[in-house]
C-alpha cells in the first residue's frame, strides 16, 4: 500500500449520472411550464363545461332575467335576441368562449351590472377575512401539532387534538349563529360584544378608526373559520412530524451531538411541513370562493354571500361567473403547490 | 489486555410495555479493546440493538455502567456531546439515516458543525475520501437519493468519520445492501481499522459477516450474552446450544437444529437457563446424561464476565469441558 488513499480502486465510487452538470433551476423551470400547459388546459375545460352546464340548468334565463315585470311577447323576443338567445348553440357558445377570455361575465339579472364588477367589489372583503382566518388557522394549527406530537401521548397531545377534532366536526353554520347569538346579541346577562352582520358600521369613522370598526367586525367571522379549519392542519402536522421523529436520521443527528430541540428545528420540522405546504395551497384556492357558509352567516359582502344569493336569486350570469372565478384560483394554486413541492423536496425534483 | 476502550459492565435496560417491564438487556459484560471489531450476533428481538444504542448514551441503562476509557458515562447534555466526537453511530438503512432534503455535504459537515471543527470543507472531503467516495467534491451537492444504496451507506459512514471518532458502532451495517455492495462496505470498516486504529462494535444476526469482519463475537439471547471468545473459537467450536443452532442453520453445515417453541419475548424471560424452554440439547435427553437437567430448568445462570477467552453460559456446556478435562 503506497499511500492509504489510493488502496482498492475497485471500491472508489465515482459520481455519474444523466444530466450531471445541468443546472437544477432549469429542470424546475420545465417542470413549471409543464405544469402551466396543464393548468391552462384545466381552465379551458371549465369554460367549457361552465357553459353547457349552466345551458343544462332548467329555467329560461329571460324569464328569470324580468322576473316579475309584465312583458309582451314581442319584448321578449327582443331581449332573446338582446342577448343573443336566439342564436344557434354553437354560435352562443363561441360568443361566450370569446367574451370570456375578454373578461366579460355578462350581466347580473339582479344588480343590472357587469358579473366582472361585483365580483371585483367582492374579492377584497373575502380576501380580507379568509387571508387573515386561514392565515391564523395555519398558525396555530402548525404549532399546536408540532407540540402535541413533541408531547405525543401526553395530556396536552390528548386535550389539543380531542378540541380540534370536535371544532372540526361541528358544522360551520351551526358554530357561526352559537357564536353570533352568544358573543353578538348577547344571551342573558351577556351583552353582545361583537356586531352580528356586515363588514363596517354605518358611521364608521375613517382613518385609523375605521381600520379598528373593520377588524371589529371581522372577529366573529374570523372566529369561525379559524376554528373550523385549523384541526386539519394540527392533525397533518402532528402526524407527519411523528413520522419524522422515528425516522432513523433523526436519531443519526442525535448520535452526532445534536440537542434535541436543534434536532426538531433543523431535521424534523422542515421535512414534517412539507405535506402541510400543499394543504395550504389548496385552502388557498377554496380561499377566494370565500368561505360561504361564514359569509352567509355573518353577512359578509364577500365572494361567498354573493354567490349564496346568486343561487338563491337565482341569478344565472352571477353563479356562472362566480364558479369559474373559483375554479380558475383552485386550479391557478394548486399548480402552485406542485412547483412549490418540487422546490422543497429534492426526492420529487429528480421523479 | 489494558483496559478496554469501550465496556458495559452489568448493564441493565428495560421499558414497560402494556403494563409489563421488558428486560431488553438484562445483565450485559461485554468490552471492545482499542483497534478492535466486536460482532454482537443475536436473533432480532434479542436485545442487540437496544444494547448498542445504550452504549452510545442515546438510551439510559437502568442499572449497571456504560464505561468509556474506563470512565463510566455521565449523561449531562455537556459530557454526552463530548462522548458523541469519540463514539459514532452507523445505522442499518443507509436511506432513513440521511434527511432527504440535505446535501451529502451538508450531511458530513453537520457533525464538524456541532462541534465547531475548524477547516469544515477539507474535513468533510477527508471524511468522504476516506470512506471510498473520491473525488469528494463530486459528491459534495448531490442528494442522498440520486446515490446508489452503498454510496448511500459511505456517505453516513463518511458523516461518521468526519468527527475522527474511536470507537463506530454499526447497527447491522450491511443489512439492506446488496450482496456485491455488502462486501465492498466491510473491506472499507477493515480498511478504516487499519488505517486510522478504529475499533468497531457491529451488530449483526448474520454470522458470515462476524466471521469475516470480527476478532471476537458475543452471541446475544433474550437480553443477555450468552456466549463470546474469539471469532474462530465461537464459530468453529461453538459450546452453547443456541450458538450451534444459529450456526446449523447455515448452508454449509451438515446437520440443521429447528429450534422448537416460541420467540423470545422480553417480557417474560424464563427461570433457570433462559434458552432451556427451546435448547436442542435439554430436549434431546443429552442434558438429562450429563445429570444438569434440573439445574437447567431452575438455576439462574452467572452473567459472563468481559473477558476475552471464550466461554459460554450453559451448565452442559461446562460439564462437558470439566470432563473433557478430567480425561486429559
Amino acid at each position: 500500500m503506497a499511500t492509504p488513499l489510493e488502496t482498492e480502486p475497485a471500491a472508489v465510487q465515482t459520481a455519474a449520472g444523466p444530466g450531471e452538470d445541468r443546472p437544477a433551476y432549469r429542470g424546475t423551470l420545465r417542470y413549471a411550464l409543464t405544469k402551466l400547459g396543464g393548468a391552462l388546459l384545466s381552465i379551458g375545460m371549465v369554460i367549457v363545461a361552465t357553459f353547457f352546464l349552466f345551458r343544462l340548468i332548467p329555467g329560461d334565463p329571460v324569464i328569470a332575467y324580468t322576473r316579475d315585470v309584465p312583458l309582451s311577447p314581442d319584448q321578449i323576443e327582443l331581449l332573446r335576441r338582446q342577448m343573443g338567445l336566439d342564436k344557434p348553440l354553437m354560435q352562443q357558445f363561441a360568443d361566450f368562449v370569446l367574451r370570456t377570455l375578454q373578461f366579460d361575465l355578462g350581466t347580473s339579472y339582479e344588480y343590472k351590472r357587469p358579473v366582472t364588477d361585483l365580483i371585483g367589489e367582492r374579492v377584497g372583503p373575502t380576501l380580507l377575512l379568509t387571508g387573515v382566518g386561514l392565515f391564523i388557522a395555519v398558525s396555530l394549527g402548525l404549532w399546536q401539532g408540532t407540540r402535541a406530537a413533541w408531547h405525543h401521548g401526553g395530556r396536552l397531545d390528548r386535550f389539543s387534538t380531542g378540541v380540534s377534532l370536535v371544532l372540526w366536526s361541528v358544522p360551520t353554520f351551526w358554530l357561526g349563529l352559537l357564536l353570533l347569538m352568544v358573543l353578538g346579541a348577547g344571551i342573558g346577562p351577556i351583552p353582545g360584544l361583537f356586531p352580528t352582520r356586515g363588514m363596517e358600521s354605518v358611521d364608521a369613522p375613517d382613518g385609523f378608526g375605521y381600520v379598528l370598526d373593520v377588524a371589529h367586525h371581522m372577529v366573529l367571522p374570523c372566529l369561525t373559520l379559524v376554528a373550523v379549519v385549523y384541526a386539519q392542519y394540527l392533525l397533518v402536522m402532528r402526524s407527519s412530524l411523528l413520522d419524522e421523529i422515528g425516522q432513523d436520521y433523526v436519531t443519526t443527528a442525535r448520535a452526532k451531538g445534536l440537542r434535541d430541540d436543534m434536532v426538531r428545528r433543523r431535521h424534523a420540522i422542515p421535512n414534517a411541513l412539507l405535506p402541510t405546504v400543499t394543504l395550504v395551497f389548496i385552502h388557498i384556492g377554496f380561499v377566494v370562493g370565500g368561505a360561504v357558509s361564514v359569509e352567509t352567516v355573518y353577512s359578509w359582502p364577500g365572494l361567498g354571500l354573493l354567490f349564496y344569493e346568486a343561487i338563491k336569486g337565482p341569478d344565472f350570469a352571477v353563479m356562472q361567473g362566480t364558479f369559474m372565478v373559483v375554479c380558475v384560483a383552485v386550479i391557478i394554486m394548486n399548480t402552485l403547490a406542485d412547483v412549490a413541492y418540487h422546490v422543497l423536496d429534492p426526492r420529487v425534483r429528480s421523479a | 489486555m489494558s483496559t478496554p476502550l469501550l465496556q458495559a459492565r452489568d448493564l441493565h435496560v428495560e421499558f414497560s410495555s402494556r403494563g409489563r417491564r421488558a428486560r431488553a438487556v438484562d445483565g450485559v459484560n461485554l468490552a471492545v479493546g482499542e483497534g478492535e471489531i466486536v460482532a454482537l450476533v443475536g436473533e432480532s428481538g434479542c436485545g442487540k440493538t437496544t444494547l448498542a444504542r445504550t452504549l452510545l448514551g442515546l438510551e439510559r441503562p437502568t442499572s449497571g455502567t456504560v464505561l468509556y476509557g474506563g470512565q463510566p458515562l455521565t449523561y449531562t447534555s455537556k459530557a454526552l456531546k463530548a462522548y458523541r466526537r469519540e463514539a459514532q453511530l452507523v445505522l442499518q438503512d443507509p436511506t432513513g439515516s440521511l434527511n432527504p432534503r440535505h446535501t451529502v455535504y451538508e450531511a458530513v459537515a453537520e457533525g464538524p458543525r456541532i462541534h465547531g471543527m475548524a477547516n469544515e470543507e477539507q474535513v468533510v472531503a477527508e471524511a468522504l475520501s476516506r470512506a471510498g467516495l473520491r473525488p469528494p467534491e463530486r459528491f459534495f451537492l448531490r442528494y442522498p437519493h440520486e446515490l446508489s444504496g452503498g454510496q448511500r451507506q459511505r456517505v453516513v459512514i463518511a458523516g461518521a468519520l468526519a468527527l475522527n471518532p474511536r470507537m463506530l458502532v454499526a447497527d447491522e451495517p450491511v443489512a439492506s445492501l446488496d450482496a456485491s455492495v455488502r462486501g465492498e462496505i466491510l473491506a472499507l470498516l477493515l480498511k478504516l481499522r487499519e488505517e486510522l486504529g478504529l475499533s468497531a462494535l457491529v451488530v449483526t444476526h448474520d454470522l458470515g459477516l462476524a466471521w469475516n469482519i470480527a476478532d471476537r463475537v458475543a452471541v446475544m439471547y433474550l437480553g443477555r450474552i450468552v456466549e463470546s471468545g474469539p471469532v474462530e473459537e465461537v464459530l468453529k467450536e461453538p459450546k452453547h446450544p443456541y450458538t450451534q443452532a444459529l450456526l446449523s442453520v447455515l448452508p454449509e453445515s451438515p446437520e440443521r437444529v429447528v429450534l422448537s417453541g416460541e420467540p423470545p419475548d422480553p417480557t417474560r424471560i424464563p427461570g433457570g437457563c433462559r434458552f432451556h424452554a427451546r435448547c436442542q440439547v435439554l430436549a434431546s435427553g443429552a442434558a438429562a446424561l450429563a445429570g444438569v437437567d434440573s439445574r437447567c430448568r431452575s438455576e439462574l445462570l452467572e452473567v459472563l464476565p468481559a473477558v476475552p477467552e471464550a466461554q459460554a453460559a450453559c451448565y452442559y456446556a461446562d460439564t462437558m469441558a470439566a470432563d473433557e478435562a478430567v480425561v486429559r
